[in-house]
């Protein structure tokens, strides 16, 4: 599961000796992110983001766990133990900001990942199952986040849940149904409340699972890297550690530079005033948005404001924003092309910064704006060409675009050249 | 090769159907739009709404701490003028030692106001001089006494305001200063507005129709005890610094907290990216 070159875990001290012949845990270590892990040497910055997510799922556990001893599932108090963790508890406030603004960086990090994956297709062969495992883990993170969303019961906890799970009554016949059983009732109120603490604490303990996988499919391969060529020989890769470990160490200090500046300086910013008002059944606030993260969903949501033939608009807009997500499963065998960088692909690059990332943009800005012109109609337009993008563009591009001639190796696009490197080797590009 | 040509197939059809849909829904909005001749309906609510006029807190920026005076004048604002109508839920009365008052202030206070307490004899409910760790009592028993007190509009919890309303320590201050007669152009450009029989114009209010009646109306309203001029703008100023605090009363100690926090993570920044740098001269080189 690893390269010929990698070195071998040889404890020295006689109780590593001993673990390691009765549990290897540390041999684990050693191969998962240390010195027996060999990762291409060129990785960018761009490469730093699956150990912050890593680092971020770790700290919304610790601060959750925390939280969650002084929380109150019951509509008749949540709000008001959430005003106690503020107030009362020692360090509550750091808690519960450090809680709510990790969500977001979760988000942010996660979001430059998977981005950083779009335009090195880093989803292609052998790494589709990285891929499928993260798209599961993106899927889990939003369903954890949204419930967590609900868990301070202030208006927008109320309206955003109301809203969401009415989007399982588009569902002709059986949708109703649905909504009344996800929520326990016909609007949420206790029932949901208590259901949505008990998943919000479960399922960041799935995503840990599912991040394990994501972690054992990422070694069989080993990592991708900004060029797409794979490691051909051991003077493409260095060890995980001490270099990564190292380059992920200033990675993780940046980040908690800027995170600390929210949390400790503006620690609502990335908030809803509406969200430090009591839930009221009775009182619908102005704009129901959801939290930064869901902005492009919603706007692809709300874009689909007219009946198609048989299907009412509403169930369009439903298909469309979880097919928005789900079509990610299917990017490893939509985009054939054979390289793997966004570097050496001249017509997918044009695409992905002139096409994805402004109509991206439109979406996110749209999706947190009032549903008014002219935000709907700039969010139907991005919409489209979100649709465009991934599923009729990725696979056309694909078939016509002659891709730029590849480095021989990692290790000549390092370093100008490569011994090993043989004339003519590259008329085909290195897969 | 055939499979694999049949999933992108499949995408692609998938693909232009929901790019059609999306494009049918554009094009249905946009004859929408030719036909009203503008993108979107003006409304004195959209056209007259003013954002909060901007002031300087003591307590603003990544320095900023209270002003207990302005805090404690803020209270007094509140306790005699807001207490009427407002509550103070989330507020305790040893709370209030963070304003700068000692014990026995506090005690004193806390038993000139009423609290729902219990008969210790009969068990009956009753109603008792507060204690410090007792909370502010609300003004009305519960929401329907509030609402049939108020034209039907229940006046909101004051302790979280300045957090659920944009810009919420300018909005409550601009917001009692705000108050006046409906504007000449605003008749002239929408003769239809009405304000609701029992609204009073404010413009920083999201509907301009404010159902509270001006609150704070005279100098002098409100004496202060350290000499400050109790001008409007002066109580609406120390009352929405009050109600900062109310909001958050960790807020000061939480940018205090985060000095310490940002210079210790930019010296550990500082030396992962040496070690970084150091670690990675070797690998620079062509050495293998």
């Amino acid at each position: 599961m690893s390269f010929p070159w990698a070195k071998e875990y040889t404890p020295t001290n006689p109780v590593m000796k001993f673990l390691d012949e009765k549990l290897p845990l540390p041999r684990l270590v050693y191969n998962a992110v240390g010195a027996g892990y060999p990762v291409p040497r060129n990785l960018s910055y761009f490469w730093n983001f699956g150990v912050l997510a890593g680092f971020f799922l770790v700290l919304q556990i610790v601060t959750g766990v925390v939280l969650a001893m002084h929380y109150a599932a019951n509509a008749q108090v949540a709000f008001a133990t959430t005003e106690h963790i503020m107030r009362d508890v020692n360090w509550g406030w750091l808690m519960r900001y450090a809680h709510a603004n990790g969500a977001s960086f979760f988000f942010i990090v996660v979001y430059l990942h998977i981005f950083r994956g779009f335009y090195y297709s880093s989803y292609k062969a052998p790494r589709e199952m990285i891929w499928l495992l993260g798209v599961v883990i993106f899927l889990l993170m939003m369903a954890t986040a949204f419930m967590g969303y609900v868990l301070p019961w202030g208006q927008m906890s109320f309206w955003g849940a109301k809203v969401i799970t009415g989007l399982f009554g588009a569902i002709p016949l059986i949708g109703e149904p649905i909504q009344v059983w996800l929520l326990g009732g016909f609007a949420p109120d206790n029932a949901a409340l208590n259901r949505f603490f008990s998943l919000h604490f479960l399922l960041p303990f799935v995503i840990a699972g599912v991040v394990i996988l994501h972690i054992w499919a990422l070694h069989i391969p080993g990592s991708s890297n900004p060029t797409g060529v794979e490691v051909k020989s051991e003077s493409d890769t260095l060890p995980f550690h001490p270099y990564y470990t190292a380059k992920d160490g200033f990675g993780l200090g940046v980040a908690l530079l800027l995170y600390f500046g929210l949390v400790f300086f503006l620690p609502n910013y990335l908030g809803h005033p509406d969200n430090y008002i009591e839930a009221n059944p009775l009182s619908t606030p102005a704009h129901i948005v959801p939290e930064w993260y869901f902005w492009p969903f919603y706007a692809i949501l709300r874009a689909f404001t007219a009946d198609f033939f048989f299907i009412p608009a509403k169930l369009m807009g439903v298909l469309a924003m979880f097919s928005a997500i789900l079509l990610w499963f299917f990017l490893p065998w939509l985009d054939k092309s054979p390289v793997r960088s966004g570097h050496y692909r001249p017509l997918f690059r044009k695409f992905f910064w002139f096409g994805l990332i402004p109509a991206m943009a439109v979406l996110f800005y749209c999706g947190g704006a009032p549903a008014e012109e002219p935000f709907v109609m700039l969010s139907q337009i991005a919409t489209a060409y979100y649709f465009l993008h991934f599923l009729v563009i990725l696979p056309i591009v694909s078939q016509i675009e002659k891709p730029e001639p590849l480095p021989y190796s990692i290790t000549e696009a390092v370093l100008g050249s490569d011994d090993k490197a043989v004339l003519g080797e590259n008329a085909t590009p290195a897969v | 090769m055939s499979k694999l040509l049949s999933i992108r197939l499949v995408a692609i059809i998938v693909g232009l159907g929901f790019t059609v849909a999306v494009l049918w829904a554009f094009v249905s909005g946009a004859l929408a739009v030719i036909q009203e001749g503008e993108l979107k309906p003006a409304t004195a609510e959209h056209e007259f709404h003013e954002y909060p006029k901007q002031y300087a807190w003591s307590f603003d920026g990544p320095f900023g701490k209270w002003d207990t005076g302005q805090l404690q004048r803020g209270f007094k604002v509140y306790n005699e003028v807001c207490s009427a109508c407002h509550s103070l839920n989330y507020v305790a009365f040893r709370d209030l030692e963070a304003l700068g008052y000692d014990e026995g202030q506090i005690k004193a206070f806390a038993a000139s106001k009423q609290v729902p307490g219990i008969d210790p004899q009969t068990g009956e409910a009753t109603s008792r001089p507060g204690l410090p760790t007792d909370y502010f009592p609300s003004p009305y028993p519960n929401a329907v006494a509030a609402a049939a007190a108020n034209n039907n509009a229940i006046p909101p919890d004051l302790s979280l305001i300045t957090k659920a309303r944009h810009d919420g320590t300018n909005y409550v201050a601009s917001l009692l200063t705000g108050y006046r007669e409906v504007p000449a152009e605003l008749k002239k450009e929408f003769p239809d507005f009405a304000l609701s029989p029992t609204g009073h114009y404010n413009p920083y209010f999201a509907n301009l129709g404010l159902a509270m009646a001006p609150p704070l109306t005279s100098a002098g309203q409100v004496t202060y005890d350290d000499g400050t001029e109790a001008t409007v703008e002066q109580m609406s100023k120390d009352v929405a610094a009050f109600l900062a605090w109310t909001a958050e009363p960790t807020m000061v100690k939480r940018k205090q907290t985060g000095w310490p926090v940002l210079i210790f993570l930019l010296f550990a920044t500082v030396l992962a990216y040496l070690s970084k740098q150091q670690i990675w001269a070797a690998a620079k080189r062509k050495d293998d």
